[in-house]
């Protein structure tokens, strides 16, 4: 909880400079490790005293982490990049116009100066009990305060749950699955390529992380494929505020046309399970069709199939069905 | 929430030879490092050399300033706390509420939100140096603030004026939307929000001007 404290907690601060480097360190440090990118978030685990890391490795340093460059026809993010300059890259505004939306609804001015692609990632959840330190599940100890009879759990998920009812709360990992981007993960054994949705990960595979991520491992780079460049595209985050806020829900969709039919589309949303969902039923019952309103209203009963609302959060599954169908809507 | 306060050191999965080495290499001689180590003898055992070189010279305002900073340390906490220059406000140290809003190379970040040793060989400014360090003379922005009154009690106000500093410098000719855009990583608790945009907007006024 937000306290002023004198100090963080003491921790042994490492500036590598290359990415060999930093993953040598973390191999060394292995659990005691934190990786520091923007910071913005890992500052306010440390004042709070949750997370005591030994070593923080602080990516700062490493050029070949940041920059955004043309790779295969589509483009590369390195994991350093800021929010700022993925947000007014223009490659990324002309073709995957929705990579910077997505980037331009993350929080303020000054944290998407300093934000970055891979923290944006790779955050954790803001579930406030977990975040307060209390012992649950996700943090390694054996119940859900979250789902508890008197919780507020109005911002929490309404499916995927498994003992953890958290959501994550990255505003590009949607963007990012519906233009099909990849996740190179490396560590000492060498890099790892993931599929965007495939990188984020749910409490029933590992409820103490967000991400395939282990302590020894990296992100260094984001690939975004020339395949959906200029694609239509659908964005919108819901939130409470009508500055900057996390999401309630989000979407986002990307629908290849041809004349006025949805040839394929990717559908991603965030905000209503502990990793953004993507919705594979849906892309392939809206292939083949206009985007028309019967259309649309199918697409949204489908998303919602299974949803299953939590003491305060059943507002999330009309809202859910109303993006999926103004996303699909959107094209017609 | 009952967290156990400690000051100063981890306490997590230490040898007591790193947990004491940590110690010193961070100068963290706060009075419950003390009782730690009352009666050791270690207490006058050399100091132990860390990756991080803690005397390090820092830009800000144009100035090379030397200043021993520790590891952990924030920007915000040794522009307030060594270098004195306590214009740059702590108000939530939780990158929310934009009072420590510093320029870094020109660009507006959270001070309360990074550290020192992350800005080495950057350039630093905060609303000190604002002002034209020969003549005195104020910025575009002050100027606007001065002539219409911006804040109640003022708080806010130099992470506002340096966050408004970044958006003139990038746009100098914002509508009130964008200006409102470019303004929302900082909060003002008084809800002044109408007077602060006047603010930008004349000072964008003045800049164009200029």
């Amino acid at each position: 909880m937000a306290k002023i404290r004198d100090m963080i907690p003491a921790f042994e601060l490492l500036q590598p400079t290359t990415i060999e480097a930093a993953i040598d360190l973390l191999d060394e440090h292995r659990s005691g490790a934190w990786v520091l990118a923007g910071g913005l978030d890992s500052f306010d685990w440390f004042k709070d005293r949750i997370k005591r890391p030994s070593a923080v490795i602080d990516l700062g340093g490493i050029p070949e982490l940041t920059g955004i460059r043309d790779a295969e026809g589509g483009l590369e993010i390195g994991a350093m990049t800021t929010l700022t300059s993925i947000v007014r890259h223009p490659r990324i505004r002309s073709e995957y116009s929705i990579v910077a939306d997505a980037a331009e609804h993350v929080a303020t001015p000054q944290i998407r100066n300093q934000g970055t692609m891979g923290g944006n990632l790779a955050q954790d959840t803001r579930c406030w009990y977990y975040r307060s330190g209390w012992p649950c599940y996700r943090a390694g100890g054996n119940t859900c305060y979250a789902s508890a009879p008197q919780a507020m759990n109005r911002e929490h998920c309404i499916m995927g749950r498994s003992r953890c009812v958290a959501v994550n709360p990255s505003d590009t990992a949607p963007a990012l699955i519906a233009v099909d981007a990849k996740m190179i993960v490396e560590n000492t054994s060498g890099p790892k390529v993931y599929d965007a949705e495939d990188f984020f990960i749910g409490p029933s595979i590992d409820i103490t992380r967000m991400t395939v991520m282990k302590p020894r491992d990296l992100l260094t780079r984001v690939h975004i494929p020339a395949a959906w460049a200029n694609a239509e595209f659908y964005y919108e985050k819901v939130r409470d505020r009508g500055s900057w806020d996390f999401q309630l829900v989000s979407i986002a969709a990307a629908f290849r046309m041809s004349g006025g039919t949805i040839e394929e589309a990717r559908i991603a949303v965030n905000g209503v399970a502990p990793y953004p969902v993507r919705l594979d039923a849906v892309e392939r019952l809206v292939a083949g069709t206009s985007g028309d309103e019967a259309t649309a209203n199918r697409a949204g009963d489908l998303a919602i199939a299974g949803a299953r609302a939590l003491r305060h959060n059943d507002y999330k599954i009309p809202m859910m069905r109303n993006l999926v169908r103004r996303a699909v809507g959107s094209v017609a | 929430m009952g967290q156990e306060e400690t000051v100063g050191v981890s306490e997590h999965s230490f040898t007591r030879r790193t947990f004491i080495k940590g110690v010193i290499a961070t100068g963290a001689t706060t009075s419950s490092a003390g009782y730690l180590f009352r009666g050791s003898s270690l207490l006058g055992a050399a100091t132990y050399q860390t990756a991080t070189e803690r005397l390090i010279t820092l830009t800000v305002n144009g100035q090379a300033r030397r200043v021993d900073v520790l590891p952990h340390e924030t920007l915000a906490m040794t522009l307030r706390y060594k270098l004195g220059l306590t214009g740059t406000k702590l108000g939530c140290d939780r990158a929310e509420c934009g009072a420590c809003t510093v320029l870094i190379d020109g660009v507006n970040q959270y001070g309360c939100s990074m550290l020192t040793h992350q800005v080495r060989g950057r350039s630093v400014t905060t609303i000190e140096g604002l002002e034209n360090p020969d003549t005195g003379e104020l910025s575009v922005v002050q100027k606007a603030v001065m002539e219409e009154g911006g804040f109640q009690c003022a708080f806010c106000a130099p992470g506002f004026i340096m966050s408004m500093e970044a958006l003139i410098a990038e746009n100098p000719n914002p509508t009130r939307e964008e200006a409102a855009h470019a303004l929302s990583g900082n909060l003002c608790r008084c809800a002044d929000y109408h007077k602060i945009l006047n603010c930008a907007m004349r000072a964008a006024e003045l800049a164009r001007a200029v």
